[in-house]
């Protein structure tokens, strides 16, 4: 009961956070505020939003169900891509048709799809719209998709995987198989999705006349709402008597079973709810990166998840999210060029190359000295205050 | 009592061992049966193939007035049929409180769905509370289930089979660990649940069976060797021979 109630208690007190923190990047940014916060960080932090929201998402299916799901950038690229097709196409449109209004005669309908079509697949030598651009100019649709495409990819997956029964680290390397095999194929040019060249120009919101220093702050707003959200529905998920047969699950998956529930069931609920919000997350994403290729899906980046989440301490969600926050940050700052570098007589350390090797040693002390990691000091600090 | 459960001329091969061979045994309901039997005469196997966590290469395992097959229901889908298991090596949620594993194992709906949208009912709490008064764990309530001693998880684990209330019970040497007035204890509870329901218990200890005062089956090689009173049991040569001697 005890921990219970810790875990509700952080609900409020993250919710307070994430707000604040929001508010002070709003009052600090170019667009809304006094500008002691470029537009370019701004973009980053929101960003950075988004990035714990995917490890929320994951700490939901590894942390609490036992399921070390090391393919969630599948199903964040996924949103990404679906929310990109209808940025992409909306404001190739608008240009395009802008240029053709002022010819004398107008072009018809056929021509101008024609038009809007070589100028977005005219890169990898497309002339027309594959079929999975249907739905490319409804933004409800594709915003549907956002949600319905990693959902589905997951429910298959996960049916197929749980059903076999396949656990453990054979589950972990189906799971790098299938973003391995999804990102090779979003390579090709022929796939539909623009291959290597990826989709571009996403910052741009079609209609929409605004400069970046607004429209940046707006998803730093948006990508905190969705966080704010996420973490409440993923707290109301963990909480009740589902959480206890879910963390029942990752402790002993048989005596689950034993008891009467259908394991693979929860665990199929569980993973498919985490790839939508993992989804929303990279909907959420790549608007403010400005680009996505597939490059964003290389097993690898999943990896880096994983260590995020255990190094913020998994099966506590404040602990995901922290982990998210401080790992990527100090990413972005060691490996964007603004460490200073350590000349050191002959050598000189270039955190570009050496950050990996410092990230690597902190997991190594991590899982040895704070298996619970960083979350886990927070435990022990407010257990203190309690006592 | 009409027979409940029924198993005819199950076998069962590990890697050319047969552990179970043509073996045949009913129980009825209400009913309350000891199986006792040497080390790997295989027991704990035949718990396993009726809760269909191992699957026999031959012979019935037959369920319930419809005279269902049981061998192909999964796991879970047994359980709600209605048998219940205690395992040997006693095994509950550490991580979560008693109250949690004795929430988790009450017979509600098991769906992902009912489960997501549960919230536990006054009834709810009042039958948990009810449950941990007769297993003696009233005061731990709120005890994390890893930090509890060993004769207290047995009995976590005894109180999460009767939460199941379910019609059969399997219960695979309950009394190890415990002390001697634990193991009273644990005998009024399986003959208070045996006034209603089927229960089946595995125990070497022979005090503890003679006070479960039942029908006693006889296990050896993977087949019955003998079955009846415990008298009658104990006076067979052959039992004395391959158990009772040793
Ligand atoms: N999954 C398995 N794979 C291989 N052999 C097994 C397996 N399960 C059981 N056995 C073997 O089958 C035989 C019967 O084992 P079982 O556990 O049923 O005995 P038991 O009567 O419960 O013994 P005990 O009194 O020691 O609990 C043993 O020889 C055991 O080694
Ligand atoms: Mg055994």
């Amino acid at each position: 009961m005890g921990k219970l109630f810790a875990e509700n208690r952080s609900v409020p007190v993250f919710l307070m956070i994430l707000a604040a923190i929001t508010l002070a990047i709003t009052v600090m940014s170019e667009g809304y505020g006094t500008g002691a916060i470029s537009t370019s960080l701004v973009k980053t932090l929101g960003m950075t939003l988004c990035l714990c929201l995917i490890a929320l998402a994951m700490d939901l299916v590894w942390g609490y169900c036992g399921i070390l799901s090391l393919g969630h950038f599948a199903f964040f690229a996924l949103g990404g891509y679906m929310i990109g097709m209808w940025l992409m196409y909306a404001r190739t449109a608008d240009t395009i048709a802008a240029a053709q209004a002022a010819q004398p005669i107008p072009p018809t309908a056929v021509e101008l799809n024609d038009a809007i079509a070589v100028q977005i697949f005219g890169v990898v030598g497309g002339d027309s719209f594959p079929w999975m651009w249907a739905f490319s100019d409804s933004l409800f649709l594709q915003l549907a998709l956002v949600v319905l495409a990693p959902g589905l990819l997951a429910f298959v997956f996960g049916w197929l995987a749980f059903r076999s029964r396949v656990t453990g680290v054979y589950l972990s390397i189906l799971t790098q198989a299938m973003t391995l095999a999804l990102s090779l194929y979003l390579f090709q040019n022929d796939t539909g999705l623009r291959g290597n060249n990826g989709l571009s120009g996403l910052q741009n919101l079609p209609g929409v006349e605004a400069p970046q220093a607004l429209t940046s702050v707006w998803f730093l707003w948006a990508s905190a709402l969705a966080l704010g959200l996420g973490y409440l529905l993923c707290a109301w998920v963990v909480s009740g008597k589902f959480g206890k047969v879910v963390r029942g699950i990752r402790d002993d998956e048989p005596r689950v079973r034993f008891l009467g529930y259908p394991v693979e069931g929860f665990k199929l609920f569980i993973f498919v709810l985490s790839a939508v919000i993992a989804g929303i997350a990279g909907a959420l994403y790549y608007p403010q990166a400005g680009i996505i290729n597939p490059d964003e899906l290389a097993p690898i980046a999943s990896i880096y998840l994983a260590v995020w989440v255990a190094i913020g301490g998994r099966g506590r969600l404040y602990g995901a999210v922290i982990g998210a926050a401080v790992v990527s940050l100090a990413s972005t700052w060691f490996t964007g060029g603004r460490a200073p570098d350590i000349p050191l007589g002959g050598y000189t350390i270039q955190w570009v190359d050496w950050w990996t090797v410092l990230l690597g040693l902190g997991f190594v002390l991590v899982t040895l000295y704070a298996p619970k990691g960083l979350g886990g000091l927070i435990d022990l600090m407010s257990r203190r205050k309690d006592a | 009592m009409s027979t409940l459960l029924e198993v005819s001329g199950v076998s069962v091969t590990f890697d050319g061992y047969r552990a179970i061979n043509n073996l045949s045994f009913a129980i009825g309901e209400p009913e309350m049966r000891a199986i006792i039997g040497p080390n790997g005469a295989g027991k704990t196997t035949f718990m396993d193939i009726v809760t269909g966590k191992t699957r026999p290469d031959e012979g019935q395992v037959i369920w319930g007035e419809k005279n269902e097959s049981l061998l192909r229901k999964s796991e879970a889908q047994i359980v709600q049929a209605g048998i219940g298991r205690k395992f040997q090596r006693p095994t509950v949620f550490e991580e979560q409180t008693v109250y949690d594993n004795l929430q988790v194992a009450l017979r509600k709906d098991r769906g992902p769905l009912a489960v997501l949208l549960d919230r536990p009912t006054k009834a709810d709490r009042d039958r948990i509370e009810e449950l941990a008064g007769e297993i003696g764990l009233s005061d731990h309530l709120d005890t994390i289930a890893g930090t509890i001693s060993h004769g207290q998880k047995q009995w976590l684990e005894i109180g999460m089979l009767l939460a199941q209330e379910p019609r059969l019970l399997l219960v695979d040497e309950p009394a190890a660990g415990m002390t001697k007035e634990e193991r009273d204890h644990t005998t009024d509870l399986l003959k208070e649940a045996a006034k209603t329901r089927a229960v089946v218990v595995v125990e070497h200890d022979m005090e503890f069976v003679r006070r479960l005062d039942c029908k006693v089956t006889v296990l050896h090689e993977g087949s019955v060797l003998a079955e009846g009173t415990l008298d009658h049991v104990t006076a067979d040569q052959r039992v004395i021979d391959v158990y009772l001697g040793r």
